[in-house]
């Protein structure tokens, strides 16, 4: 009797285990709940609509494409767990993490599992551990502070500039390389500091700041901490102009700085918005009531990256991919994406932004 | 001294947002002897309440920022205290008598689940309002530095005070607070002598929802911005702000608010940001080795 539950059981197991065969599954994975939940909805919109797309096309290799989500909430051991249940679904692609402090550590369990992936994070860490199956879709850290860095120091000659960080893997790494380029221009940051994320109350922060006689603050951290700082520093009458990452390309920004949202710039890939080829697929997202900004466009070209290379390597199997992936060039809605050696996109070309009335541009220069 | 005198007053009103939630921490402690971790939460709905009622009275024209603040009140107290019912009626009151962590779990569970029905319901995005009370008085420069007091810092701090007046009153001078006291020390004689203990203990934790939503509401003030994770660190903060006053005392858990408060802004002012947590939670722990009921806490007299 008890052999036949076990039986029945293991059939059970099997079944529920395997997705309809015909299905290709590919992942995506980020923050879907918690704090930086918005990315999530970003990374989630961009995906559904690549595939819904690449569906109707007639999918990839004759066989449709089927979306797994998994959420991480950026918490490292939750992003190792949702590694390990996307390896037993047997994904065949996976684009994600979002925040560097997820993907590194589920990077290992892909590696392991032999299965390839696109990210949008930016630690340089990333992809410096020699692991094959990183792609990275966004540029790097250390570019971005380069761009950002030398920007400050050469735009805000004489003023005295902070660098702060938010004490995680993205913003840290952010903030160094920042001060690192400032320094190399010949100005010294005028504080160091970091902050906890997830409070609300910087009144600390913005004293120090106001004390000092400090102007511009460099941040390398998330849009959310940004809006608090910016609002408690107007309520304290400190007018401070902030440099932020890719972060602060969140329109969420807008609303909760109010005005002060002026004074932000940020470091970013060159707008997928503005990128003609992309024009069909930005009108695309705005029709269906989808604001194509932040990261929606690139969970959308990591999708048309899976399912150009999988075309072209005529298969899904891990080390084809990963051979056409990294000696191929693809044409995707975030412009050309081609890899080096270490997996980083060779052309990343990160601008320089400010937001101005609730929509962000090129700054001028 | 420009300098000390602002941080004294940002912690000050942050103290005093502090305290208001750890008041329910303390006074659920103290009836029921568990700890309430979906309270951080109830706050964070309180904000959520506040943020909406804002919203429809600006639509409906009403810009007098008394009214308006008086409204916001009214109604986020009222609606958060029935959240406070409904969460002690549905999670706690069924598992009453079982074991001290069945309790506990249920309101881990609680906590995560108001956290996603408000994330499911309201979104995941930052929610701003346009600034309520906006202005406020320098007080004097010093070094080129102005120390500023806003209008809506000396809100907070009056309303607090006005409530802990309220609240001690409440607690010592009136027949619910001798009922809630005497449930306090020993629920069944109190039942015996013919006090609807369910219906305390009920009061309790609506008591301590009324003031998480005040708290709320001031924080959306005094902010601008709520988003439904607000509860979390907030509700660290004053649960610590509770222990470290003594867990069960009313005025040891304004103490002990007033005092992180104070220990945050002074650390993050004068020697760095990073640390300050780290502070807090360092002198937590040397309190309780010297004095392990905390600050104004009575020791436990374990009866053999």
């Amino acid at each position: 009797m008890n052999k036949h539950i076990l039986a029945a059981s293991i059939g059970l197991f099997a079944l529920a285990g395997s997705p309809a065969w015909a299905d290709h599954l590919v992942a995506i994975a980020g923050p879907m709940t918690g704090q930086y939940a918005s990315a999530g909805d970003q990374i989630r919109k961009g995906a559904e609509l690549a595939i819904a797309e690449i569906n109707a096309k007639g999918g990839v290799l004759g066989q449709k494409l089927k979306l797994e989500v998994g959420d991480d909430a950026c918490d490292p051991k939750q992003a190792v767990s949702v590694a390990n249940t996307m390896v037993n679904k047997k994904i065949v692609f996976m684009h994600g993490h979002w925040c560097s402090s997820s993907t590194i550590p589920a990077s290992d369990v892909y590696n392991e599992a032999q299965i390839p992936m696109a990210t949008v994070s930016t630690n340089p860490q990333v992809t410096e551990r020699g692991l094959k199956n990183i792609f990275r879709i966004m540029g790097r850290d250390d570019q971005q502070g380069l761009v950002a860095g030398t920007y400050l120091a050469e735009t805000f000659k004489g003023k005295k500039i902070a660098v702060v960080d938010d004490k995680s893997a993205y913003g840290k790494g952010l903030a160094d390389e920042i001060a690192k380029a400032m320094e190399a221009k010949g100005a010294k940051p005028a504080l160091r500091e970091a902050i906890t994320a997830g409070e609300k109350d910087y009144s600390g922060l913005v004293s120090k700041l106001k004390s000092a006689g400090v102007e511009v603050m460099a941040f390398g951290g998330y849009h959310t901490e940004v809006a608090l700082i910016l609002r408690q520093a107007q309520q304290a009458g400190l007018k401070l102009t902030v440099m932020g990452g890719d972060t602060m390309t969140n329109s969420e920004l807008v609303s909760a700085a109010g005005p002060a949202v002026d004074n932000v710039m940020f470091t970013f890939a060159p707008d997928p918005r503005k990128n003609p080829a992309a024009a069909a697929v930005v009108k695309k997202f705005r029709d269906a009531k989808v604001e194509p900004e932040g990261y929606v466009m690139y969970a959308y070209a990591a999708m048309q990256l899976f399912a150009q290379a999988a075309d072209k390597a005529k298969s899904t199997k891990y080390a084809d991919l990963e051979k056409t992936i990294r000696n191929g060039s693809f044409d995707t809605v975030i412009g050309k994406l081609s890899f080096d050696a270490k997996g980083d996109n060779k052309l990343p070309g990160f601008m320089v932004y400010q937001w101005k009335g609730g929509q962000y541009d090129y700054v001028k220069k | 001294m420009a300098l000390a005198l602002q941080q004294l007053i940002n912690g000050l009103t942050l103290g005093a947002v502090y305290g208001l939630i750890a008041i329910g921490y303390t006074m659920v402690y103290g009836i029921i002897g568990m700890i309430n971790f979906a309270h951080g939460d109830i706050y964070m709905v309180s904000a959520f309440i506040a943020i909406s009622v804002f919203t429809l009275l600006a639509t409906f024209g009403i810009s007098s920022v008394p009214l308006s603040l008086l409204v916001v009140l009214l109604v986020a107290v009222l609606f958060t205290s029935v959240y406070g019912w409904t969460v002690e009626r549905t999670a706690y009151r069924p598992l009453r008598g079982s074991t001290r962590l069945a309790p506990l779990i249920s309101a881990i569970g609680m906590s995560i689940f108001l956290q996603n029905m408000v994330q499911l319901t309201q979104g995941a995005r930052v929610k701003p309002i346009a600034p309520v009370l906006v202005g406020g008085v320098d007080l004097l420069t010093v070094d080129g530095f102005t120390v500023h007091l806003a209008y809506s810092q000396v809100l907070i701090i009056v309303v607090t005070v006005t409530l802990m007046a309220a609240f001690t009153w409440l607690i010592t001078r009136t027949s619910f607070g001798r009922q809630q006291r005497s449930c306090e020390q020993d629920r069944t004689m109190t039942a015996l002598l013919g006090i609807n203990v369910d219906r305390t203990i009920s009061l309790t934790f609506m008591l301590g929802a009324a003031l998480a939503a005040v708290a709320g509401v001031m924080v959306t003030v005094y902010y601008g911005v709520v988003d439904f994770f607000i509860g979390f660190v907030a509700g660290i903060k004053a649960f610590t702000a509770a222990v470290l006053g003594g867990i069960g005392s009313l005025p040891g858990a304004m103490l002990g608010g007033l005092l992180i408060g104070l220990i945050e802004a002074f650390w993050a002012a004068y020697l760095s940001a990073e640390y300050k947590d780290v502070a807090t939670f360092s002198i937590l722990i040397l309190v309780l080795m010297f004095r392990p009921s905390g600050l104004l806490g009575r020791p436990e007299v374990e009866k053999v």
